[in-house]
């Protein structure tokens, strides 16, 4: 059951190896996906994972604008990370902060190996990533549900993009930290690879790991990516599943 | 688990971009890339086999212009030597004046907007596109040029050839059905259009049902199906 | 500064069958001039907010999130709470939205929707005053527009009010002449009204309400009334380059009085199902 911190002192992990929201040391968070839910968006996908709210959206391949941003012999991949006022405990203002911008970067270069944009040259394929509630690991959610998006938008990929991160709490390797403890943790590993290729297209650190508990975390993470890849091919396949399971249920009635 | 079974899908299984299609002596078709001997998926779509090649066939994407593709536009701009037309694809496409009109009309040319206004919609043919400059088109073949009835819809190019069917069966098999006109455009544009709004509302709805069920195998007896209920309950209840 | 903007680029063929329709009395949905698309409402779904809401008006989709903090009152309402409305157009409910800060559009559509609450006293904001001149209880009404398909006016509206009637506050003691102690309880927030806005655009010669996209590209003009729970107008808006002649404003009106009782169950009963 899942407990609340007093202060600082309290352990987050607890003597049993069970940490404050009830997972063992190396469990994912829930994970629910959904693609193709906005009628707009060429591509669109939804996540939740543990409370993170996660909406992601997909624009292009389209004609750039302002021409002068284009490329002669690709496309160009344009990612925005952003957060809503309401998704964090303490309201926060609407307006791009650094880190926005700095994981806006980090997550397009996390896709950008994965999308075969030489095939759309002079044009943009634009990433929105709006966060609508926010509990530790946004980035990589967000770049899980972006390569659903970019799939459900029929962009050619070598392959899929899934992330996952672990964290360093108590002393302790944990996989998928939630807030709480990443923010008092003393290590964060964000990690994104692309499955069937087995290349990583993100890896970011921030805090302190010996080498060893480093590989142990990364090792740690790219299990969990291979398992949420496993969740993303489902979503893929159930947008097409579902049409055909309400079909035998209404008879293919026109709405 | 794979390097034993050369093939790894089967026929019209629901692929995702990166899945192992087959590893051995395969071609790589539409949709596909080839590392090596492995063929991987590109895009989501059906897995499809034919002899020694393996394709997919994409449930969704954009519509990239090819030479001789008949597509509807809509005039968006006026130039000083031709119009310039939204073909809803990631380029805008160009028609010179030259190829809308004839040595005969010459004289119409002083005045673009005599021909084609901005807002009017045609039915034209890519004539040219490639990598380095925006598609070209052309309205001057037969049954080419403004359109001036009947309702346009829009559907994903990728369920195109879906709609046309094997031979053009379903197109024909719509058009016998409903008495309607179809016109299709390869970029995901459809003209219908009927002396009766009822048949074009039919018409229409069974094309956006293939856009919906293209994936589903025996479409076109569940298209047919629909087509021929919604008009007998028409006549039935008249409105 | 505001400028015409860019006519969007519907076919002069699609303009004139909407139209027709329209004149016809059917819609391009199939719908009446005066039917509202279905509407979906969904609430609670932002645990971290104080409230929230999901709101679809067929295939427009707006989310609302409600955040309640401590702050300091204007200085010439010492004895209320404040309250704050913000509208975020993010570019991922629309092809032509871009990033960037709110523009006029995303501007007027807060202010409409601020107006219809606070001119209809929707919110007991007196209530919300927890030491006079010095701390108050400050509501932020953060509109997320994730699927734009029309009518972002009234969807916008439902979705607040549905995400202010299921909102928890924290409940607080005031200590001496300065200090207050949270509970650690707490409570709704004190909704004394429940204004409806009604959108109806004028298309040709003709007036309808609930405006899709492609209706809204083709309108000459929209105009907005908010209805008050005892059909008082709290709020009247008028968009767009075209006019209103004083006859179609009366009896835009009298549809939006009507209309507005009936948004008002549906919602009143939506927020009351989810509850449960």
């Amino acid at each position: 059951m899942p407990r609340s911190i007093q202060n600082k002192s309290d352990r987050l992990i607890g003597k049993d190896g069970i940490r404050v929201d009830g997972r063992r040391l190396d469990e994912l968070r829930p994970i629910k996906m959904e693609v193709g839910i906005l009628d707009k968006a060429d591509g669109s996908a939804y996540i939740e994972q543990g409370k993170n709210k996660i909406m992601v959206a997909v624009f292009g391949p389209r004609e750039a604008h302002p021409k002068h941003v284009a490329l002669t012999d690709r496309a160009v991949l344009r990612c925005r990370y952003h957060m809503a006022p309401f998704s964090t405990e303490e309201r926060r203002s609407p307006a791009p902060s650094r880190r926005d911008m700095e994981l806006s970067k980090v997550i397009r270069e996390a896709l950008e190996p994965a999308v075969i944009s030489q095939l759309y040259p002079r044009t943009t394929i634009d990433v929105f990533a709006e966060i609508l509630q926010s509990d530790g690991g946004t980035r990589c959610a967000s770049i899980t549900a972006a390569s659903l998006a970019l799939a459900d938008a029929g962009i050619p990929m070598r392959d899929m993009v899934a992330a996952c991160a672990v964290g360093k709490v108590d002393g302790e390797i944990v996989l998928d930290p939630c807030d709480i403890e990443d923010k008092n943790g003393e290590a964060d590993l964000p990690v994104a690879i692309m499955p069937n290729l087995g290349m990583i297209t993100l890896l970011q650190m921030d805090g302190k790991l010996s080498k060893e508990e480093f590989e142990r975390g990364l090792n740690m993470a790219i299990k969990a990516c291979v398992e949420i890849h496993g969740r993303q091919r489902e979503a893929l396949k159930n947008k097409y599943l579902e049409i055909e399971r309400s079909m035998e249920e209404y008879g293919g009635e026109e709405q | 688990m794979v390097k034993d079974m050369p093939l790894n899908v089967q026929r019209r299984e629901i692929v995702i971009p990166g899945e192992l299609l087959a590893d051995g002596k395969y071609l790589a078709g539409a949709n596909t890339i080839k590392e090596g001997d492995a063929i991987y998926a590109t895009r989501v779509g059906l897995a499809n086999i034919e002899g020694n090649r393996i394709a997919v066939v994409a449930l969704a994407g954009c519509y990239i212009p090819a030479v001789g593709d008949q597509v509807i536009g809509r005039i968006v701009d006026i130039g000083l030597s031709g119009w310039q037309v939204d073909i809803d694809a990631p380029y805008p496409a160009m028609l010179p004046a030259s190829e809308a009109v004839d040595h005969r009309q010459e004289h119409l040319k002083q005045d673009l907007t005599r021909i084609l206004d901005v807002g009017d919609l045609i039915i034209a043919k890519v004539l040219a596109f490639d990598r380095t400059r925006d598609p070209l088109l052309t309205i001057k073949d037969q049954g080419l040029g403004r359109i001036t009835s009947g309702r346009v819809v829009k559907i994903s190019p990728a369920k195109v050839p879906r709609l046309i069917g094997r031979k053009g069966s379903m197109i024909s098999m719509i058009k016998r059905e409903t008495g309607c006109q179809v016109i299709v455009g390869k970029n995901g544009r459809i003209l219908v259009s009927s002396r009766y709004p009822f048949r074009e509302q039919v018409a229409v709805a069974a094309i956006y049902k293939i856009d919906r069920e293209a994936h589903i195998e025996g479409l076109t007896d569940r298209v047919r199906e629909m087509i021929r209920r919604m008009i007998m309950d028409a006549s039935i209840h008249p409105e | 500064m505001s400028a015409t903007p860019q006519l969007s680029p519907i076919a002069k063929m699609e303009r004139r069958t909407l139209i027709d329709l329209i004149e016809s009395g059917k819609r391009l949905d199939g719908r009446s001039p005066f039917d509202y698309r279905p509407i979906k409402v969904r609430t609670g779904i932002i645990e971290k907010a104080n409230g929230s809401s999901f709101v679809e008006l067929g295939k427009t989709k707006v989310m609302v999130g409600v955040k309640v903090e401590l702050g300091e009152p204007f200085e010439d309402t010492p004895d209320q709470g404040v309250l704050t409305v913000n509208v975020e157009l993010v570019p991922l409910a629309s092809p032509t939205f871009e990033p960037g800060p709110p523009n006029e559009n995303a501007i007027e559509l807060a202010r409409v929707v601020d107006r219809g609450l606070r001119e209809s006293e929707a919110i007991g904001l007196g209530e919300l005053c927890l030491i006079p001149g010095k701390k108050v209880q400050v509501i932020f009404i953060d509109i997320y527009v994730l699927d734009y398909d029309g009518n972002l006016i009234d969807s916008s509206a439902l979705a607040s009010l549905a995400a202010l009637l299921t909102s928890r506050i924290p409940k607080y003691t005031v200590k001496g002449e300065d200090k207050i102690e949270a509970k650690g309880e707490d409570a709704p927030l004190p909704i004394k009204n429940y204004p409806i806005a009604v959108t109806a655009a004028k298309i040709g010669g003709s007036v309808i309400l609930d405006p899709s996209y492609e209706e809204e590209q083709v309108m000459d003009a929209r105009l907005t009334i908010t209805v008050d729970k005892d059909d008082k107008i709290c709020a009247a808006q008028k968009g767009g380059l075209g006019t209103f002649h004083p006859s179609e404003v009366d009896s835009i009106i009298d549809r939006a009085i009507s209309k507005s009782s009936e948004l008002r169950s549906k919602l009143l009963e939506a927020v009351k199902a989810g509850e449960s």
